[in-house]
């Protein structure tokens, strides 16, 4: 049936086309931008799903735009790994709008039409990104991605403006290095597709061009996922955005960059260039561990409840870099399986950030003061989250904190692993630190009598619901992560090292 | 040896965890909420207990939940050490559920509901860990029984029960996370599966430096089982309510530590291979330092849930020791100290409770004469003592006598000096306790002479207790059975 | 200095790419920074569309003729300049202008909510409203 042969292309095609028609029934009535958004982005969901059902059945997909062979025309190629990103992305986006329709009324009242078009198309462009198998077409996505995200950030109040302008600057250094290092493997290889460029790169591997350009291209990727030293326009972009975008931005912009890179390294310079011809193992793994103690120590300073969830963002970002560059089967399973886990607890950590200023009004950490009795649900689910984040099975954090040590081990890392291990005390101090604050209430009188009644005052459903669905996601995922594993990451990671 | 498959084991462990729901739902009547406690008690018993004939006969049921990671599966296995351990749990908790009706309503406790079904929890964890059939399952129900503890030791709410709950979850989470975990992946990496086999499954993979590291991060990974240095939290955790102390520390949460040593010992390393290596030595010193230590650090404590908390941590290392004399005698006292000493510790811990709803006591300095009000409570207490020092005719008694015979078999004297010493300290902190508390002119006496005990549920279950550790004297079965056959299984087979 | 002359489209382009970063991160004025943004991106055009020119070349649009002349007419693809840049660059200015109109947008935003466009000035208010 014609979607289904479609649904490489549709998953671009169907929240672009929404953007428009966003637009412009906005300008008629503000109360259809929600609903088109919805469905639109509901229909995405069912496109990547349905995309990554087809890969898992018969192999990777390869999808011509307008029916242009490569590598003349743009070339979407679907495998295992961008599937399970795509869907990621998907879903992820999903309960982000479906959050996003209570806090936007509050938080941006004038400004409906415009977020929830500039929401579908940063969707679009993550997608677009995640999709493509042209190294041309990922910098307009990601140009596309990163506009509507700069604008998006600038929505929120008080310093969103100043932290947006510093991410557009640093973000277009970013995507410039990008575009810069396509522009080196063009010159010396005539060709702009992904898979064409495997087969010609072995030949030029000894050359200083393909040298430069990879670590450009590198280098403009870790700036888009923020990884440390490059991280700085991260906290401020991120804190001062309005909710409902730290909810999809969070979660998936920085993730997707990974993905990038892990798709630059592997399916375009191949794993026996990048981690046997260059000698930078090493050196990336340190800096990884530098991302992910200074990402933990800085969470560990802050009083801003938002703030210290995007160092957070920091050090897992490290947990990713690292495990990829660790150049094992593990490591690299690790890393894949964590930019899943790890875009499901962002998510629910900034669900719970945003349900909390929607309630209280407030984003400091004493402002969760004894919201253990007034939003108990929200609680609960916040508890899983942060079990995932300690990494106590069966949540999905565990697992892939599992096989990033297990990778670390594998390739004789041991500082990677120590690394993960403080990584994982700290974020048990952080996370404990909140429920104390919630749990524990100040001057209670309990030996004589019962406490003093507290109404519930639980977070409205359609804010509660996706927190609640990501947190069992994590648990349930968690316990099929040898199923995900084996079944779809496995065949991303380069046969030499399984 | 047959293998049977079998989903008790799994149901046992669901129980509880099933009946948090309707604990829940009839909160407000707490009549109707305890009925569900006891019934999921009651029928977790009853599973329990329907196992062991067929435990007994040398069979070993198995059931796989569900495979979570390549070669790595969440599955139980009932074989006699995990039985003698979920036996002695699962009894237990219907007792101190009992007993917590007495204690939380005598002094009208706030947020039962939450104490009920953490309880439960807790519980479920427990008999996780005794069913589990490898490290990974294990270390799974391992962390969610600290988990579930934290409420319940952080009952209070206040300042004192923050700060108690930070160490004890600073203690217990950062040594599993950073010892433990560590360790089980490099054993999973170099042995490719975590099942607890019959001579373990290390044999040769490491050098000794590294099985050395690699044991010491077992052993100090597992801080429930109170090993010093990591045995701070246990004075901690006497913050919360005394059935929490009773059951969890007296019972779980720290038998849950040292079945754990005890199962690392003996399914991940093998009794061979440390034997080969000379590691049980170094253990045994280890243990040996807390037993000692313990003992003296209780003679100077006034607090009387501190002073039985330092008992239990010496008594804890007890089992330990056990574990690592690594001779079939000394592996049998440590096994069937596991239920010898709940019984008689729980009994304790109930006394002092009863003692706080009574009369509001906290300190051993201001329980002179109490005798003459609570005879009944201070005979258990008595028997409780005599149990913990190990002394006829209480079920201690024999789990000593086996100690004792296991040091001779292993050839180490220094144990041997160690365990009859320490058995004179634990005299000499339980036993001017129990004289003070009847032997005393009528003007040292704090307390008039009348009769006045607490509330028969607190009273009963510390009664029962106590008879039964005086039973387990006579009739040491099926603890002893269970503890033969599992010493058979690991040392020969 | 053959080296340097030969080429020089690349020193171009690197001085261009230097002066746009300086800008970006040292200056002070909001402005500037987007100034030097946008030399930035545009260096980065320059160096595509100079690794399309060929000596001799002409624009890359074949000479007018009827469709069945065209088909006989052979295409030296040697002196036509390569198209493929050029496209390439076509998107890549119209992401540069959208960056910038963005850019601008956000500045005018600053603007009008802390009444200077110079960094450090914001900074102040920044702390000051700690």
């Amino acid at each position: 049936m014609i979607l289904y042969e479609q649904s490489p292309a549709l998953l671009v095609v169907i929240p672009l086309l929404s953007a428009f028609a966003i637009n412009i029934f906005g300008l008629y009535n503000r109360r259809l931008c929600f609903p088109i958004a919805f469905l639109a982005l509901a229909a995405t969901l069912g496109a990547a799903t349905m995309t990554l059902a087809r890969v898992l059945q018969a192999g990777p997909i390869s999808y011509r735009l307008g029916g242009w062979p490569p590598p003349f025309g743009i070339e979407y190629v679907i495998d295992h790994l961008n599937g399970l990103v795509l869907v990621t992305i998907a879903f992820v986006s999903f309960l982000a709008v479906i959050f996003a329709k209570l806090s936007v009324e509050k938080e941006l009242p004038d400004k409906i039409p415009q977020f929830y078009t500039l929401f579908v198309l940063l969707v679009t462009g993550l997608l677009g990104m995640t999709a493509t198998g042209d190294a041309f077409n990922l910098y307009v996505l990601l140009e596309i991605a990163a506009l509507t995200g700069y604008a998006l950030i600038a929505l929120g109040d008080n310093r969103a403006l100043v932290a947006s302008f510093n991410y557009v600057i640093l973000g277009t250094i970013g995507a410039s290095f990008y575009l810069l290092g396509v522009g080196h493997l063009y010159i010396m290889t005539g060709s702009l597709n992904m898979g064409d460029l495997l087969t010609i790169l072995p030949g030029l591997y000894a050359t200083r061009a393909i040298f430069v350009a990879f670590l450009l291209v590198l280098c403009g990727v870790w700036l888009k996922m923020a990884f440390f030293p490059l991280h700085t326009w991260l906290p401020n972009a991120y804190t001062y955005a309005p909710s409902a975008v730290g909810c999809l931005v969070a979660p998936l912009v920085t993730k997707v960059s990974v993905y990038i890179m892990i798709r630059v390294m592997l399916s375009v310079f191949s794993s026996h260039y990048v981690f046997e011809v260059l000698a930078l193992t090493g050196p990336i793994v340190w800096l990884a561990v530098a991302a992910i103690i200074f990402g933990s120590i800085q969470a560990l300073a802050q009083d801003n409840l938002k703030k210290m969830l995007t160092y957070l963002i920091v050090a897992e970002v490290g947990y990713m870099v690292g495990g990829v560059w660790l150049a094992t089967g593990y490591g690299i399973s690790g890393a894949i399986l964590h930019i899943v886990n790890d875009a499901l607890m962002t998510f629910c950590l900034f669900v719970f950030a945003g349900i909390v200023t929607y309630k209280t009004g407030g984003h400091m950490l004493s402002d969760l003061q004894g919201l253990y009795r007034k939003m108990p649900v929200t609680m609960t689910g916040f508890t899983v989250v942060a079990l995932s984040m300690i990494g106590v099975p069966p949540t999905a954090g565990f697992f892939s904190k599992w096989y990033l040590i297990l990778g670390a081990i594998e390739a004789g890392s041991y500082h990677f692993m120590v690394a993960l291990l403080v990584s994982s005390l700290v974020n048990a101090i952080l996370f404990f630190r909140i429920i104390e604050i919630t749990f524990f209430e100040p001057k209670m009188d309990h030996h004589t009598g019962h406490a003093p009644e507290i109404t519930i005052n639980e977070a409205p459903f359609s804010m509660l619901m996706p927190l609640l669905v990501v947190a069992l996601g994590l648990i349930i995922i968690g316990i099929y992560s040898g199923t995900i594993v084996t079944n779809i990451i496995q065949h991303s990671v380069p046969g030499g090292l399984l | 040896m047959e293998t049977i498959i079998s989903i008790k084991p799994l149901l046992a462990v669901l129980v509880s965890l099933v009946a948090v729901g309707p604990i829940v739902a009839s909160g407000s009547r707490p009549n109707m909420r305890e009925a569900w406690t006891f019934l999921a008690g009651i029928i977790k018993f009853g599973l329990v207990v329907s196992m062991v004939p067929l435990v007994l006969r040398g069979n070993v049921l198995e059931y796989t939940l569900v495979e979570v990671l390549p070669g790595l599966a969440i599955q139980f296995r009932v074989d006699p050490m995990g039985m003698l351990f979920a036996l002695v749990s699962s009894s237990l908790w219907i007792v101190t559920s009992a007993y917590s009706i007495g204690y939380m309503r005598g002094l009208d406790e706030h947020s039962q509901t939450r104490y009920f079904s953490f309880f439960a929890v807790a519980l479920s964890a427990t008999i996780g860990v005794a069913f589990s059939a490898n490290l990974f399952t294990m270390y799974l129900f391992y962390e969610m029984l600290s988990l579930a503890t934290y409420p319940l030791v952080t009952h209070h709410q206040d300042d004192e029960a923050r700060f108690s709950g930070r160490k004890y979850l600073g203690f217990i989470l950062g040594t599993s996370i950073g010892f433990v975990l560590p360790a089980m992946l490099m054993t999973y990496f170099a042995a490719g599966t975590l099942d607890f086999a019959h001579q373990g499954i290390m044999t040769g993979l490491f050098s000794k430096s590294t099985m050395t590291v690699l044991l010491l991060m077992f052993v100090f990974g597992f801080a429930k089982a109170g090993i010093m240095p990591f045995h701070a939290w246990l004075p901690a955790a006497m913050v919360a309510p005394t059935p929490v102390s009773a059951l969890l520390h007296a019972v779980a949460v720290v038998k849950v530590g040292v079945f754990s040593i005890f199962r690392v010992l003996t399914g991940i390393f093998g009794t061979n291979l440390l034997l080969s290596l000379n590691l049980g030595t170094l253990l045994c010193y280890i243990a040996a330092f807390t037993i000692l230590t313990a003992s003296l650090i209780a003679l100077s404590q006034d607090g009387l849930k501190r002073r039985l908390a330092f008992s239990t941590i010496g008594q804890l290392s007890y089992i330990v020791l056990g574990a690592s004399l690594l001779s079939p005698k000394a592996l049998t006292g440590g096994l069937v100290h596991i239920a010898m000493h709940a019984f008689g510790k729980i009994t304790l811990f109930m006394c002092a409770g009863a003692i706080f709803v009574a009369t509001g006591k906290k300190y051993i300095s201001e329980m002179v004469g109490i005798g003459k009000r609570m005879p009944v409570t201070m005979t258990a207490f008595l028997v409780g003592s005599l149990s913990v020092i190990g002394l006829p005719p209480t079920g201690g008694f024999i789990s000593k006598w086996f100690l004792v015979l296991g040091t001779l078999e292993a050839d180490q004297i220094v144990m041997l000096v160690v365990l009859l010493g320490s058995s004179l300290l634990n005299a000499a902190y339980f036993l001017p306790i129990v004289y003070r508390a009847f032997f005393c002119t009528p003007e040292e006496s704090m307390f008039e002479a009348k009769v006045q005990e607490a509330p028969p549920w607190c009273v009963v279950p510390l009664v029962v207790t106590a008879i039964c550790s005086i039973g387990l004297f006579f009739y040491p079965q099926p603890f002893f059975d269970l503890a033969s056959l599992a010493v058979q299984i690991i040392v020969g087979g | 200095m053959e080296y340097l002359v030969s080429h020089y489209n690349y020193w171009v382009y690197i001085l261009l790419m230097m002066v746009g970063l300086y800008a970006m991160l040292a200056k002070n004025n909001l402005i500037k920074k987007v100034i030097g943004m946008s030399i930035f991106q545009t260096a980065i055009i320059v160096f595509y569309v100079s690794t399309g020119a060929k000596r001799e070349a002409s624009i890359p649009i074949i000479a007018h003729g009827h469709g069945h002349d065209a088909a006989h007419t052979v295409i030296e693809a040697a002196h036509y300049a390569n198209p493929l840049p050029h496209v390439l660059m076509l998107t890549a200015i119209v992401v540069s202008v959208g960056t910038l109109g963005v850019a601008l947008a956000i500045c005018l935003g600053i603007y009008r909510r802390y009444k200077t466009l110079e960094e450090d000035e914001i900074q102040e208010q920044l702390h000051d409203s700690l």
